[in-house]
């Protein structure tokens, strides 16, 4: 072996370990979280963890339902508003602005992934949940309130990445479409945007990640109540903020509890984000 | 031009810019119904630049811009009041790489008679037939209408857009170098395609293959650096050309 192989083989050794090391952080997360939360799962039967409807764990009751449904909840909200939000943008920004406009506004959209998720859930708490307290009724602290401050938090993720897949529509569709005396609305409606799709699903889905993940934003606007909201204008609480509100004090039981609830979490988001993966890999070949 | 047939598209003093750059300078050219007329020249001479200033497709390019006179049909194109989308209707473009939708066959074919409001569903199935027939994909593709068009080879690919394209009715035909992509087995058979069709629609091809214009066209021009420097009879092109210029390209001498 020569001294040039030698050292290669050296750097590929070393990066190997660097990579496997960031790995292992994950890896260890997993296994932590799992040894943590599934034997009480196990202890009280999954079926009272995911269909239980009672959060009062001095008293040995750890229904999850309300979370869960709550998650889904501001999530299903976040989406309503995002996703038709965040795709109408795209598709401007894409096939109807000036190029020169786009430039300027794409990074400002990107920016808005970079401002910290407390103040998101400040200013919803200063100007949003007194809103919807004085205009709708009900705290203010709502379902309604954590689905408007998460559907704009997505709005990002879900323009760049419809962005991404709209631009990488080959011009030749288009130009076919607008060769046959096509609008561009129809070249939009009928080519572009399906040809888009499986790219537009992925970052929808990766938004939706985001929404049922963030916490503090959440916590601020939401009221946190453990009880299955009634409507859009009830408190909510998620398994994100279930897990943030209760950690600090939580002991024995209730702590493994909480470790449970980030389990459902984990499964949770592990489904969505292999479902975007697939998606996006299956765009890809074609 | 005193063969006594009809002109459908007479281009009069025709430039075009792109911000700066000439792209075409002065070109005056008709161009006869129910014939194939080529356009040949070296890469970057201004024949697509001008086979899509026929359908105003160079409007889709920015700080494109157009001077003079397309009259088709005696009408001028670049009047505010032309109806673009109808003009695209009838004067249709096949492009040098085949591009049909990632829709399935079926849906390629009645995407343009869609666009145009025409929903019915025993016409659209009528044309479907139609317009395979017209470009010999019938008979092969009858089984599977439903597939995904990029599943389909290059040449079948491009009988599709063809197909597309008749489907709506055109009544020009423009083709940007349409068998660049193809094998030359495929390309004969295109070849033979667009003889079929010149009974009842008027082609005006661009080619880097002179040998393709040679075979297939009526007319031929000769584009140079903006400047259409020959036009007339592919015969007489070919044989005896008028501009040294000319002479010099399709000896091979240049280009």
């Amino acid at each position: 072996m020569t001294k040039l192989e030698k050292n290669d083989r050296l750097v590929k050794l070393s990066l190997l370990v660097i990579a496997l090391s960031a790995i292992s952080v994950l890896a260890i997360i997993t296994v932590f979280i799992f040894e943590q939360g599934t034997p009480i799962m196990f202890r009280y039967g999954l079926k009272s963890f995911l269909l239980g409807q009672d959060w009062y764990p001095s008293e040995k009751s750890f229904g999850l339902l309300p979370m869960i449904v709550g998650s889904l909840m501001v999530t299903l909200g976040a989406l309503l508003i995002g996703v038709p939000l965040g795709l109408a943008s795209a598709i401007f920004l894409t096939e109807f602005s000036h190029r020169r406009l786009t430039r300027i506004l794409k990074p400002v959209i990107e920016l808005l992934a970079g401002i910290p998720s407390v103040v998101y859930g400040f200013i919803g708490l200063m100007f949003l949940v007194p809103f919807i307290r004085n205009n709708f009724g009900g705290p203010g602290l709502s379902v309604l309130a954590a689905s408007l401050i998460l559907g704009i938090m997505i709005l990002p993720t879900v323009i760049s990445i419809a962005i991404d897949s709209i631009r990488a529509v080959p011009d030749s569709y288009r130009e076919g479409s607008i060769a046959l005396g096509a609008t561009r609305w129809q070249t939009v409606r009928m080519v572009v945007l399906p040809a888009a799709r499986s790219g537009i699903i992925a970052g929808i889905i990766l938004g939706m990640g985001r929404a049922i993940g963030e916490t503090m934003a959440v916590i601020m606007v939401a009221g946190n109540a453990a009880d299955i909201p009634g409507s859009i204008l009830a408190p909510v609480r998620t398994l994100t903020s279930n897990i943030a509100l209760e950690m600090a004090y939580a002991s024995g039981e209730h702590r493994e509890a909480l470790f449970a609830t980030g389990v459902i979490l984990f499964v949770i988001i592990m489904i969505l984000n292999t479902i975007a993966n697939v998606t996006s890999t299956r765009q890809r070949k074609k | 031009m005193s063969t006594g047939r009809k002109n459908i598209i007479e281009v009069r003093n025709l430039n075009v810019y792109y911000g700066k750059f000439q792209a075409l300078s002065n070109i005056n050219l008709d161009i006869q119904a129910n014939r194939i007329t080529a356009l040949i020249g070296p890469s970057g001479c201004g024949k697509s630049t001008f086979l899509r200033a026929l359908n105003r497709m160079n409007d889709l390019i920015e700080g494109c811009r157009t001077k003079g006179e397309v009259l088709f049909e005696g009408r001028n194109i670049f009047d505010p009041e032309t109806d673009l989308l109808e003009l695209r209707r009838r004067v249709g473009m096949v492009f040098q790489r085949p591009n049909p939708f990632p829709l399935s066959i079926a849906d390629n074919i009645t995407y343009g008679l869609r666009v145009h409001g025409r929903n019915e569903p025993n016409f659209l199935e009528e044309k479907l037939y139609q317009s395979l027939q017209a470009v010999n994909l019938w008979e092969e593709l009858k089984d599977r209408l439903h597939d995904n068009a990029l599943r389909l080879t290059g040449e079948q690919q491009q009988r599709l857009c063809i197909a597309r394209l008749l489907a709506v009715e055109p009544e020009v035909v423009l083709m940007d170098e349409p068998c660049s992509a193809l094998d030359p087995v495929a390309t004969a058979r295109i070849e033979d395609l667009m003889y079929e069709l010149k009974r009842d629609y008027t082609i005006v091809i661009v080619t880097h293959n002179m040998q393709q214009a040679a075979r297939v066209s009526d007319y031929t021009g000769y584009f140079l650096l903006g400047d259409l420097v020959e036009f007339g009879e592919t015969n007489q092109i070919f044989t005896s050309p008028r501009d040294k210029r000319t002479e010099d390209y399709i000896t091979g001498r240049f280009g």
